[in-house]
């Protein structure tokens, strides 16, 4: 008898405990669902796809393990195959039909501009960690998008900085030809220029690439001391290994992998990759708590190591969870952003941050330089921090963005 | 020094010896699907697949079996060809007596099948190769790598040798013979099935062959193939399709245009392709090299 009064006395407590989350939270269609559009088959699908998809799961299960699992989450993803009206249809279709509460992640500036518009219009939550632009919080801003793992301005800074610095002071550009390079080309020339250094030249390719050999030879013959890459992925690995091949580097001329991430670096090799410099908001090898998550992830994810955007997923998730805890409602996504941007950002993997009213996401970036194939001692041992730029100097001025939610 | 629209001519050399270059993989490429729409009336969208099934090929036989390019070279395009022959005794040869669009679907849909699977396998980011011949020899107007004018050489070998084995051999007029009367071929005792199916594995061996050459200047990724082969099936229909020296001719030819676009104008040069595919086709609907029907 002892025992069922026990046990009655626990599933009392349950209930009690499932019927207050209930009645306090009134999520819309009763559940949070959290939608992570990125690009699952093409060339950016191993720095974000199935990875970003396992972040924000992990996100939710250790939520949900910290606030003992009274809201009902749902992650779903889809394939926005780098096309902005793709990744429309998908966007109208979630939060219409679908009723997803807010998409996160998606790559691609141009369709995360599109996303963008519609979230706004639809008034729901979008926290980008995939796309680069610095227009997410500059001129396109709008009260409910956060940028959050880094941007355009962002990276040009750091890399664009530390290189005219150390005299690299003339600069050819190879840019991928949409909204993306466009943004990382104009922000890296703003850095080039304020530093003193000059861009004798630039050129525009198609997206995506294969060959990129006719636009180094342009670059080649332009004598500039430094070539930017304004591209990404696999356009960027092309870019360096038929670098390598044409000698560009061997003349004399070196290479500003202007987005670079860690899966990048594993497809080159440590030996063509070696000695590229470049900036990062995110690297697992940092501390313990980025090494467990990485362990867990390369688990999950034939061992592959998370890039920033799959740790900036995660990030952004839990921020997310936690603003939609306290206000117990995901219905108005204007004032869940507003929440999430009241509320300083603390989590396992970005540490202490906030976000200011433009909706940019604040915290530390890293300067780093890829390893000599001889330093690195284990698998995805890749980078060697060479400086961090701390949270007040990484990111752009608020009042240089021109968002119009910038009170001046 | 004169410049040509702000252009100078030594770059403009340059330029021109990278389009041949490039055209080099075109050529390749739609040398094999000109051979396999030639002499099968298959429109053989795996051909991508089976390129980046090449490339991946010679990764895995360095990586795992510590084979080196050269042994690749000979090695890929006998295996990634015998893999063909299997799809094509497998699925292809029951379509032969349906319309074209049926066995463009199929080979779609392996296509699809075969790039997914090696998405799962190896990601999407790529894998590294080796350059077999690194270095170069500056020629005045510009750097050209050592591996580059390998690809141009090996290329241009295998596109004549080809040519010639299908136009000038006794083995080539009896190809040529199966594909106009089969039935006729048959019965002065030729095995036109057989024939059939060793040309398709022939066809798919030079896509794995341009794999091979691609794997040390381009990313191995399973989306390589992707990429090129709506190209390549614009340069098939500019040459003419089933044209053999059309192929060859209009690889290289529009290799050396699309370089050009990459000097003067280089947002347009993934397009500039297919312009010249409906201008052409609105004028010769056959194609440059072919032959009305």
């Amino acid at each position: 008898m002892r025992f069922s009064a026990r046990a009655l006395l626990a599933a009392a407590v349950t209930a009690i405990c499932a019927g207050a989350g209930a009645a306090q939270a009134q999520y819309s269609d009763g559940v949070i669902k959290i939608g992570v559009m990125n690009d699952q088959s093409g060339l950016y699908a191993d720095l974000t796809g199935q990875g970003s998809v396992w972040a924000a799961k992990k996100a939710v299960e250790d939520f949900c393990k910290a606030t003992k699992c009274h809201d009902k989450i749902e992650v779903v993803f889809a394939d926005h195959q780098n096309k902005p009206d793709i990744g429309s249809n998908v966007v109208r279709q979630w939060y219409d039909v679908d009723k997803v509460d807010v998409v996160v992640d998606v790559p691609t500036s141009s369709v995360a501009l599109a996303v963008n518009n519609i979230t706004k219009e639809k008034n729901k939550v979008f926290l980008v960690s995939g796309a680069a632009t610095s227009d997410l919080s500059g001129k396109a801003c709008t009260p409910n998008t956060i940028h959050w793992t880094y941007d355009t301005w962002a990276l040009a800074n750091g890399t664009g900085n530390a290189i005219v610095k150390t005299g690299g002071n003339t600069w050819f550009f190879l840019t991928a030809d949409y909204a993306f390079g466009h943004a990382l080309e104009r922000d890296t020339e703003a850095v080039v220029l304020k530093s003193g250094g000059k861009v004798l030249g630039k050129v525009r390719h198609p997206f995506p690439g294969q060959d990129f050999s006719s636009f180094l030879l342009q670059a080649q013959a332009s004598k500039a001391k430094i070539i930017g890459l304004a591209n990404a992925g696999g356009d960027t690995i092309n870019s360096i290994k038929q670098a390598a091949e044409f000698g560009i580097v061997a003349g004399g001329q070196n290479l500003a992998g202007l987005l670079v991430f860690i899966t990048d670096v594993h497809a080159l090799g440590l030996k063509t990759a070696q000695g590229l410099i470049f900036t990062e908001s995110w690297y697992w090898d940092t501390n313990d708590a980025n090494r467990a998550f990485a362990k867990e992830f390369a688990a999950a994810n034939k061992g592959n190591h998370p890039t920033m955007i799959q740790a900036g997923v995660y990030s952004a998730v839990t921020h997310y969870l936690k603003a939609v805890h306290e206000l117990k409602s995901d219905a108005d996504g204007a004032a869940v952003v507003a929440k999430m941007k009241a509320t300083p950002t603390d989590d396992k993997l970005f540490g202490k941050g906030s976000i200011r009213p433009d909706g940019r996401k604040i915290h530390d970036m890293l300067l780093l330089e890829v390893k000599k194939p001889e330093e690195s001692k284990a698998p995805w041992d890749y980078y060697k921090v060479r400086a961090t730029i701390p949270a007040a100097e990484a990111f752009r001025p608020i009042d240089q963005g021109g968002c119009p939610l910038v009170k001046k | 020094m004169f410049d040509l629209i702000g252009v100078p001519p030594q770059a403009l050399f340059g330029q021109l010896l990278l389009g041949l270059i490039n055209g080099a993989f075109y050529a390749l490429l739609s040398l094999g699907l000109a051979v396999i729409f030639g002499l099968m009336n298959v429109i053989n969208f795996t051909h991508g697949a089976q390129y980046m099934m090449g490339a991946f090929c010679s990764y895995m036989l360095l990586t795992y079996f510590g084979i080196p390019y050269w042994g690749a070279l000979v090695l890929v395009p006998i295996i990634v060809g015998a893999t063909g022959i299997i799809i094509e005794r497998l699925f292809i040869s029951r379509l032969y007596h349906l319309d074209h669009l049926y066995g463009l679907l199929l080979t779609f849909g392996l296509a699809l099948i075969i790039e997914g699977m090696f998405r799962k396998q190896f990601g999407s980011s790529g894998l590294p190769y080796t350059n077999p011949i690194p270095g170069g020899t500056n020629l005045g107007f510009m750097f050209l790598p050592y591996y580059r004018a390998w690809v141009v050489v090996s290329s241009l070998v295998v596109c004549l040798g080809t040519w010639f084995m299908i136009e000038k051999t006794q083995l080539g007029s009896y190809l040529r013979a199966a594909t106009e009367r089969p039935d006729l071929v048959q019965a002065f005792g030729i095995n036109v099935p057989r024939m059939i199916t060793l040309t398709y594995g022939f066809g798919v061996g030079l896509a794995a062959l341009a794999g091979v050459l691609a794997a040390p200047i381009y990313s191995v990724n399973p989306i390589m193939g992707a990429n090129l082969i709506i190209v390549v099936f614009a340069v098939v229909v500019i040459g003419g399709m089933g044209s053999i020296l059309g192929s060859i001719i209009t690889g290289f030819g529009l290799g050396v245009i699309e370089g050009l676009t990459k000097v003067f104008y280089p947002e347009a040069s993934n397009t500039v392709i297919f312009i010249i595919m409906a201008i052409v086709l609105m004028l010769r609907p056959q194609g440059l090299f072919g032959t009305p029907k």
